[in-house]
């Protein structure tokens, strides 16, 4: 996160850590956390014709799981570039 | 034209297009073998990976399962799909820079240690041969179904056409085969479930469809089908956590053991050394999980979609009135075309000649049901009709029928190919260059695994003719084995530095002893279950399709432990983890 250039390798992988901790806070919380521990609360909203929770456990989840990885993908080929280290 | 010749046609056409693809991509060197020469586009990866991770399992029966266990069925959902995202972040672009063939040997390298490699082969040839020996089931059921041959004729066509592009083409023939058989099998799931939610709901999109009203009412088709069959004894579709159904801690522990086990399956985890860079590696993991969302956003559509059609079908009128149930006669033609399969089977117990379809094991929705004259459930269905006949429900041409076996066949022969091409490797690279004679030649350890391919296609199909009694169980074991034994060790091995050859051997082994331990007890795996099967004897109320999830964690305490109170992993290996995290090293000049 710094522009640490000479030590390039430790700040880069603290920045991926700390990237991906955030990104599996969020996977945790739509399946596990909305889809599965409270399901039962968010089932008790209703959007169109679905429940909250039966929605995020058959589609809502998937669709999260998706942006993640793309968001990870994007911010790291950044990350890769600032630090560096990215290929050519 | 008739269907059956049509059928032929269509299934017949997708072979000559995977066999010209095998010719045309022909593998000429172990890395071509092995790994693709490390060439694939990442989009072509991904699509590649879909059909991979796709069998003939996800294509036809999980739309079925979810249709019969509603909320349930969201294990496999999330499950199958939210390992992606371990994939993309903890291990394929780590293994990617890595940059060698194969699972066990990053094992081997990282904790170096040959016995460490050891345990990971055999942790992946159990793993993926009792995955296969299911596939190869699921090609023969695909042909005796479709084409009307025998099972046996159906699996031996099968293995031949694996045969001729995984000999032949290594993972390079397979990867493109697989992005063709991707095509192929989105196609033919998708049309049918387009053209259901049109007639359903009006929607064209399944996603959007059975979130949609019922044609011409105001009723959303989820609220109605809720009603419906709580009418007919059995629980809401959509219910969370039902009496009798799948509790909360074990739906959270099978949801983990089946994500953290996709992402510790080696025919999973190889497909990410094939690409050419690490940002492809990370890439590819999402490509991938597009593809496979396609199909799997739809199938929870699709089960909805036809768990409503099968009842409504059955139950043209009033619960209970004497003629709200369809006569048997008047059975529409697709009911009468299954019947003949088996799928499909009727018994008119209380002689009024209609069908009645309803939960005879809910006492007190019996005791009602006796009072209209119901003698017990009169319908029978296998799950795996949902799909298989849903173009005829929807009144599609034949040439969607035919697409739908195009389809299945795919399915089955790609994931067939991808776990069948990690066995060999894991026999020709890690057994045999690894540990038996690691001075053979480029030439011999290509032909080593062309001939470890074939006799791995034998016994495959052996074991699909005839199935052990454990087949069956093969999904809890396949996933609770990959998720207790590799993937902790492979996680850590990038992510520590201080976990220890003597750490990851103890770890890997205590997760594999303690998860196979359990399966063995509850479902008898070789011998006959030791306790029963009900969740009153689950330790912590976890099912065996969920205690891998529990060994993962046995695995990752044993083996930081163990690290601890043994020497420190050596320079060069705390060097090469700091390398395989970076994927271009700087040099000391900057």
């Amino acid at each position: 996160m710094s522009d640490n250039s000479e030590n390039g390798g430790a700040a880069y992988w603290k920045a991926n850590v700390t990237l991906i901790a955030v990104s599996l806070v969020i996977w945790f919380v739509v399946s596990y956390g909305f889809g599965i521990l409270l399901v039962e609360p968010l089932n008790a909203i209703e959007f169109g014709g679905f429940k909250l929770g039966f929605w995020f456990a058959q589609q809502g989840a998937i669709y999260v799981f998706l942006i993640l990885i793309a968001v990870y993908a994007i911010r790291m080929n950044a990350l890769d570039r600032k630090h560096g280290v990215d290929e050519q | 034209m008739d269907l059956q010749t049509l059928t032929y046609i269509v299934v017949g056409l997708s072979f000559v297009l995977y066999i010209g693809i095998a010719i045309w991509s022909k593998a000429s060197s172990t890395g071509e073998f092995y790994v693709a020469g490390k060439g694939v586009p990442p989009l072509a990866n991904g699509m590649a990976t879909a059909a991979d991770w796709m069998s003939a399992a996800s294509f036809i029966s999980m739309a079925g399962l979810i249709a019969f266990l509603g909320y349930g069925g969201s294990v496999y959902l999330m499950g199958w799909t939210g390992g992606y995202v371990l994939l993309a972040m903890l291990l394929a672009p780590y293994l990617r820079k890595y940059g060698k063939f194969t699972v066990p040997e990053f094992i081997g390298d990282r904790y170096y240690s040959r016995t460490a490699r050891l345990v990971a082969v055999v942790c992946l040839i159990f793993i993926s041969f009792t995955y296969v020996a299911g596939q190869m089931r699921g090609v023969g059921i695909v042909f005796s179904r479709f084409l009307e041959v025998e099972l046996l004729t159906g699996l031996i066509i099968g293995m031949g056409i694996v045969f001729i592009y995984a000999v032949l083409g290594g993972m390079k023939g397979i990867t493109y085969t697989q992005v063709a058989q991707y095509c192929v099998l989105i196609l033919a799931y998708t049309v049918p479930a387009v053209f259901i939610a049109m007639q359903l709901t009006g929607s064209p999109i399944p996603q959007v469809a059975f979130g949609s009203t019922v044609g011409g009412s105001d009723t959303f088709l989820l609220d109605k089908l809720d009603q419906i069959v709580q009418d007919l004894g059995f629980t809401q579709y959509t219910a969370a956590y039902p009496e009798g159904g799948k509790s909360m801690i074990d739906m959270f522990c099978i949801t983990l053991a089946l994500m953290v086990g996709t992402a510790g399956l080696p025919h999973v985890i190889v497909r990410f050394f094939t690409v050419p860079r690490v940002r492809d590696a990370r890439a590819s993991a999402g490509w991938a999980l597009l593809f496979i969302a396609l199909l799997y956003t739809v199938a929870p559509a699709v089960g909805s979609m036809a768990r409503y059609n099968l009842t409504t079908t059955v139950q043209t009128g009033e619960i209970g009135s004497p003629d709200g149930n369809l006569l048997y006669a008047e059975r529409p033609d697709w009911m009468e075309r299954w019947e003949a399969t088996g799928l499909l089977s009727f018994e008119d117990k209380n002689g009024d000649g209609r069908i009645q379809y309803y939960n005879d094991n809910n006492p007190a929705f019996q005791e009602q049901a006796s009072e209209w004259g119901w003698q017990g459930n009169e319908l029978s269905v296998d799950r795996d009709i949902m799909v298989l006949a849903n173009p005829e429900i929807a009144g599609l041409p034949n040439w969607v029928i035919a697409l739908v076996a195009a389809g299945g066949i795919a399915a089955a022969l790609s994931t067939a190919a991808g776990l069948l091409l990690v066995i060999s490797s894991g026999i020709s690279h890690d057994l045999l260059k690894g540990a038996v004679t690691p001075g053979i030649s480029e030439k011999s350890e290509l032909m080593a695994g062309r001939i470890a391919v074939a006799v791995a296609i034998l016994i495959a199909g052996y074991l699909g003719y005839n199935p052990p009694g454990f087949v069956a169980q093969v999904v809890a074991f396949a996933f609770g084995l990959a998720a207790s034994s590799l993937f902790p060790v492979i996680l850590m091995g990038i992510f520590s530095k201080k976990i220890n050859r003597e750490g990851a051997i103890a770890g890997m082994l205590t997760g594999l002893a303690f998860t196979m331990g359990y399966i063995i007890l509850y479902k008898g795996v070789f011998i006959e279950p030791v306790i029963d099967n009900v969740p009153e004897n689950w330790l912590f109320g976890i099912s065996p399709e969920g205690i891998g999830a529990v060994g993962m964690v046995l695995n990752f305490i044993v083996a930081t432990l163990i690290s601890k109170i043994t020497a420190a992993p050596p320079d060069h290996i705390q060097h090469m983890v700091e390398d395989i995290r970076t994927p271009r090293v700087t040099t000391a000049a900057e």
